[in-house]
């Protein structure tokens, strides 16, 4: 079956020749219409929208848009905040920063809209430390939407004001993670928070009832209230709704970023056809479909999942739709859209070196098992690319892993023995082998150290 | 005494057994009140809650309910509601007790987070226990034994990391032994009030430390050590000094001020090396001052007094005595009490005063509070001498002190602790009443309890015109001027009382022997006396140890009459403070204290 046209919504105006992202070009296309109409509309019914349409988040955990912001604490009487998580620092995840680049109009639109919703009146822009040109013309749409009154006092002649701040991280992934955000941007390390009881949505920043969501995610509410959350919901397929920027980087022939309605693309599709298939003479070995913490696939296995009706199908990698449900349902997950695709050039002892590394790089310190697990993984697939492999530590790897998963303060926990776990789960004959395998590779020692 | 708000309780069922608690108790505590052990490192009960270590992983269920209806769903093999099990295990120190809450410490999963986290505390741990000072109270050890998996499988290189690290005059770090726990850093926040300690660098990397430019000085820097479960943190004082558990422990209490933190003085063959807080959660929770944790270095100091004197040459106590009586025979005597001595010495110095028809003095030794543990009154036995007479209204105070004191004053608790000692030095007074009898020629005698009258604003003239009888620990310009010195014991060589602040009597023991290793006995030459059987002996009472003096207390004051030295518990017991409620009490707020309002 061939691939279906990419839908794009969120990324219509990215690399369109002659878009540029200045409130002139953005308003040109019909930008702040839609903030106009939120404003003539009471915020429950937004939210109510939004509910309707199923928006799920596009940040990583995937959960219900709606459903968070009928969390929030409402009767508090403290202030309520919206912080956007532009931190995108999950390996394989470039989507957000294009949005940031090419048109921030449209993510302070967005924002507007969800702070009107949810009687926001200051919101907060998370920019990781490494985008400072992101965060630059962040500032500077600011400025321009704050002069046409769509931001700041009194917007669009009602009593209503909001501002939105840009804060720039200092480098570090764990800053993605909500709460570990909301202690940098509250000036501290960011160590995340225990939860219980630290829901952002009841104490978040300063304390405070606070949303927090991704770039993508707020750029979705823009077109939910422009076309109505039922219409919204009948893009993509039922629980999987809209559309979603899907990121492809490896070893394919066309990488880069591809909009579509969830699930209503394959991988086969994604990879074969989109992406032009593998580099030539090469054939796919795994794939690692939402961002480097995700569990990675492997090309020839298949899955046998249960259909509504009590009958079951069995899908090969190349069947399964890009949507939330379906990929949870093979042992991985949707994520960040990240999608990485390893050839049969890639022993997968020596790629799991390299997200040890990353991992142990950043996990934050706090909690026993990341901090130390992490690392310890680290040394051990460091050890056996460049020192001596045993075949055994395949099984050490995994154990390390399962004892860190589930038992940390947050889901870098997951995010770090996720990658171990499935790496050993669907390769263990290759860690098995990789003593001898380096023996008989020319130099003995494959990869540049990590 | 006025009983406590009861306070809501929940049920809840630990590995099967149901128990009431108050409402919001953590899953730890919870536990520990059915004997069971919940292993934790990060967990204080006196500090926030940080979650990190990881450790108290617990399983647990709530009863189930009907989300519709909320009625309950039964279990119809037990009967009883049915309980949903949280597969994901929580942590027990950020647990609190709900209703019907079901928690599971025993099971094969809770073994193995146990034991995954034991081994990932120590993969990077250097494992010096021999040459650790914490060994035989480090909490690496105890849970490395209880719940460890009892080998290692990590064959990598260890990190290393700085292991002499001096973060402030009194603690060392070793940052390789650290686990990260964070329980100095949040003491120093939310106790001390001086936010100096912290992490840099992330990951398995991470180390503790100052802020640049800045030391763990203030005078509670100690506590961390207290409270570091292993042995990263270290006093500088008793590193490599003594194994822990040669140590014998006897309760005490700083004397430093009327708060009285309750403490444990750690000794060996009547050698003391170190004081560490002993928890009281109504007096000084698990804290106490650096400062004083040195008090016990007074016990062996060059000028301790050892030997009787009468007129300048060695004596004997029944010649003491005698001479000091005979100096009162004519009268024009006056006793100078101390806030210093207990209230068994406070009892009989007023014995003493009412058989020799004497005044009685007390010196006043107030100082600014810290308004953590040390209050204003640096003498931790005043209220003492009012229960049992020794005095009816407060010694008086310098009025320029007492202005000082009235203006609110900044938190000494963060100032670094030399600072704030001399800043805080107690000013001496009491004696104008004292000074001008001296001067009126109508006080010829006075017998000093331990109370250097120089210090306390007699002038040399003042002294050179009376006779002076000195019992005391130190020399001081008052035993050089007087005719009968009789050496007595410190508050780690003897038992007795005080009544704090708050009205609270709280007992100290005997942790060494006098100065010498000679027995209190009353013939000694050499060596110091029991105060108490000196006291008796110039009172003429027969009634020189803690216990007879207790039946005689109980007897005479009604304060304490259903009381006896035995049974006060070791927490203390508060006494009714309603009669003196119309003194001048020079104490601020601290913990647990709040002056009444004036
Ligand atoms: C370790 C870690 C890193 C994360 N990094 C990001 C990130 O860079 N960007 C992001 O939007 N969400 C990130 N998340 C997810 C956020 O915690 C949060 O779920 C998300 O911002 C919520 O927004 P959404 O509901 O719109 O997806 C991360 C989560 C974890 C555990
Ligand atoms: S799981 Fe890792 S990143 Fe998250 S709090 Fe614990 S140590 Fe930090
Ligand atoms: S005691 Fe450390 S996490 Fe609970």
């Amino acid at each position: 079956m061939a691939a279906p046209e990419q839908r794009r919504i969120i990324f219509q105006h990215i690399d369109a020749p002659g878009y540029s992202n200045d409130l002139a070009c953005y308003v040109k296309h019909g930008g702040y219409e839609i903030l106009k109409k939120a404003v003539a509309m009471p915020p429950a019914a937004i939210i109510d929208e939004v509910k309707k349409s199923g928006l799920r988040g596009r940040g990583g955990a995937g959960f219900g848009c709606g459903l968070k912001w009928s969390l929030v604490d409402r009767k508090s009487g403290k202030p309520i905040y919206l912080v956007v998580n532009a931190d995108e620092s999950e390996p394989g995840t470039f989507k957000d920063r294009y949005i940031i680049h090419q048109d921030p109009h449209q993510l302070i639109e967005g924002i507007m809209v969800t702070c009107w919703a949810n009687n926001v009146k200051q919101a907060y822009i998370y920019i990781r430390g490494e985008m400072p040109h992101g965060a630059r013309i962040l500032e500077q749409a600011i400025a321009e939407a704050r002069a046409a009154n769509f931001v700041g006092p009194n917007i669009l002649g009602t009593s209503y004001s909001c501002e939105i701040y840009v804060h720039r991280g200092a480098g570090a992934y764990i800053c993605g993670e909500e709460t570990g955000l909301i202690e940098s941007l509250e000036g501290k390390r960011p160590y995340p928070r225990i939860k219980p009881p630290y829901f952002p949505a009841v104490l978040g920043l300063y304390q405070c009832p606070t949303i927090v969501n991704n770039v993508e995610t707020l750029c979705h509410v823009k077109h939910i209230v422009d076309m109505g959350g039922d219409n919204y919901a009948k893009i993509g397929t039922p629980n999987n709704t809209g559309t979603r920027i899907l990121c492809v980087s490896g070893h394919v022939q066309r990488p880069g970023y591809y909009e579509y309605e969830v699930g209503k693309i394959t991988m086969g599709q994604l990879l074969n056809e989109v992406c032009g298939g593998p580099l030539p003479g090469r054939k796919f070995k795994a794939v690692i479909p939402g961002g480097s913490s995700s569990k990675i696939l492997r090309f020839g296995e298949t899955f046998t999942l249960k259909n509504k009706d009590g009958s079951s199908r069995t899908l090969t990698i190349e069947d399964i739709p890009m949507d939330f449900d379906t990929l949870a349902a093979c042992g991985t997950m949707g994520g960040s859209g990240g999608v990485i695709v390893m050839d049969d050039s890639v022993n997968m002892v020596e790629a799991l070196a390299n997200l040890n590394a990353f991992y142990a790089h950043e996990s934050c310190g706090q909690c026993t098992p990341c901090r130390e697990g992490s690392l310890w993984m680290k040394k051990i697939t460091t050890r056996m690319v460049h020192a001596n492999a045993r075949a055994e530590d395949g099984q050490l790897l995994k154990s390390v892993a399962d004892q860190i998963a589930g038992r940390t303060v947050c889901a870098f926990g997951e995010a770090c023995s996720w990658p171990t776990q499935s790496f050993v789960a669907k390769f263990g004959d290759e860690f098995k082998a990789y003593p001898e395998t380096k023996k008989q590779s020319k130099n003995g020692d494959a990869l540049e150290l990590v | 005494m006025i009983a406590p708000p009861k306070p809501d309780l929940v049920t809840v069922n630990i590995d099967g057994k149901d128990i009431a608690v108050p409402k919001g108790t953590n899953v730890i505590e919870a536990a520990r009140l059915i004997g069971v052990d919940v292993p934790h490192y990060c967990y204080h009960p006196k500090l926030t809650i940080s979650g990190n270590c990881r450790m108290c992983l617990i399983e647990m269920g709530n009863p189930a309910v009907d989300p519709a209806t909320k009625a309950p769903i039964m279990d119809p093999a037990t009967g009883k509601q049915k309980i949903n099990w949280i597969p994901r295990p929580q942590i027990g120190c950020a647990t609190n007790a709900s209703p019907g809450l079901h928690i599971r410490t025993n099971t094969p999963q809770i073994k193995d987070c146990r034991e995954g986290v034991m081994e990932f505390l120590l993969v990077n741990h250097p494992l010096d226990c021999p040459i650790c000072d914490q060994a035989g109270e480090c909490k690496l050890q105890e849970q490395a034994t209880g719940y460890g998996r009892g080998y290692s499988r990590f064959i990598e290189q260890k990190n290393v990391k700085p292991k002499r690290t001096q973060l402030g005059p009194r603690v060392m770090l070793d940052d390789e032994r650290c686990v990260l726990c964070s329980r100095c850093i949040r003491f120093s926040k939310e106790i001390a009030k001086d936010d100096v300690l912290g992490f840099i660098d992330r990951g398995s990397y991470s180390t503790l430390t100052c802020y640049p430019g800045k030391k763990l000085e203030n005078n509670y820097s100690l506590n961390t050590v207290d409270i570091c479960p292993v042995g990263a943190l270290t006093s500088t004082d008793f590193r490599f000094k003594m194994r822990v558990w040669f140590l014998k422990q006897t309760n005490s209490i700083d004397t430093e001020s009327s708060v009285g933190a309750n403490t444990v003085v750690w000794s060996r063959e009547g050698q003391i090396y170190r004081i560490t807080p002993r928890r009281n959660d109504d007096v000084n929770d698990t804290w106490m001052a650096d400062s004083g944790r040195e008090l016990y270095k007074q016990v062996r100091s060059a000028d301790r007094l050892t030997t009787i004197k009468v007129n300048g040459a060695d004596s004997a106590l029944d010649i003491a005595i005698n001479t000091a009586l005979q100096l009162a025979k004519d009268g024009g005597v006056a006793v100078v009490g101390s806030g210093r001595s207990s209230v068994e010495e406070q009892f009989l110095t007023k014995k003493l005063a009412d058989a020799l028809k004497a005044s009685t003095h007390l010196v006043s030794r107030v100082g600014q509070g810290d308004k953590l543990l040390i209050s204003a009154d640096r003498n931790p036995n005043v209220r003492g001498a009012l229960v049992v007479g020794l005095i009816s209204t407060m010694p008086e105070v310098g009025p320029a002190l007492r202005a000082g004191l009235s203006s609110s004053v900044h938190s000494l608790a963060s100032q670094p602790s030399t600072q704030a000692g001399s800043e805080s030095r107690p000013h001496l007074s009491g004696l104008t009443d004292l000074a001008a009898a001296i001067d009126a020629g109508q006080v010829k005698t006075v017998i000093s309890i331990g109370e250097d009258l120089a210090a306390a604003g007699l002038t040399a003239a003042q002294l050179g015109k009376i006779s002076i009888v000195y019992l005391g620990t130190h020399a001081n310009a008052t035993s050089a001027a007087a005719k009968v010195v009789i050496p007595t014991l410190s508050v780690f060589e003897k038992n007795g009382t005080f009544v704090n602040q708050q009205f609270r009597i709280q007992k100290f023991a005997k942790a060494v022997p006098g100065p010498a290793g000679l027995p209190a006995e009353a013939s000694a030459k050499a060596g110091a006396t029991d105060d108490l059987i000196v006291l008796a002996g110039l009172a003429n009472i027969a009634a020189s140890d803690v216990a007879a003096v207790w039946k005689l207390l109980a007897a005479e004051v009604p304060a304490l009459g259903t009381m006896s030295y035995a049974n006060i518990p070791e927490t203390g017991l508060l006494l009714d403070a309603t009669p003196f409620a119309a003194l001048p009490f020079a104490e601020g707020e601290t913990l647990h204290f709040k002056p009444a309002k004036s």
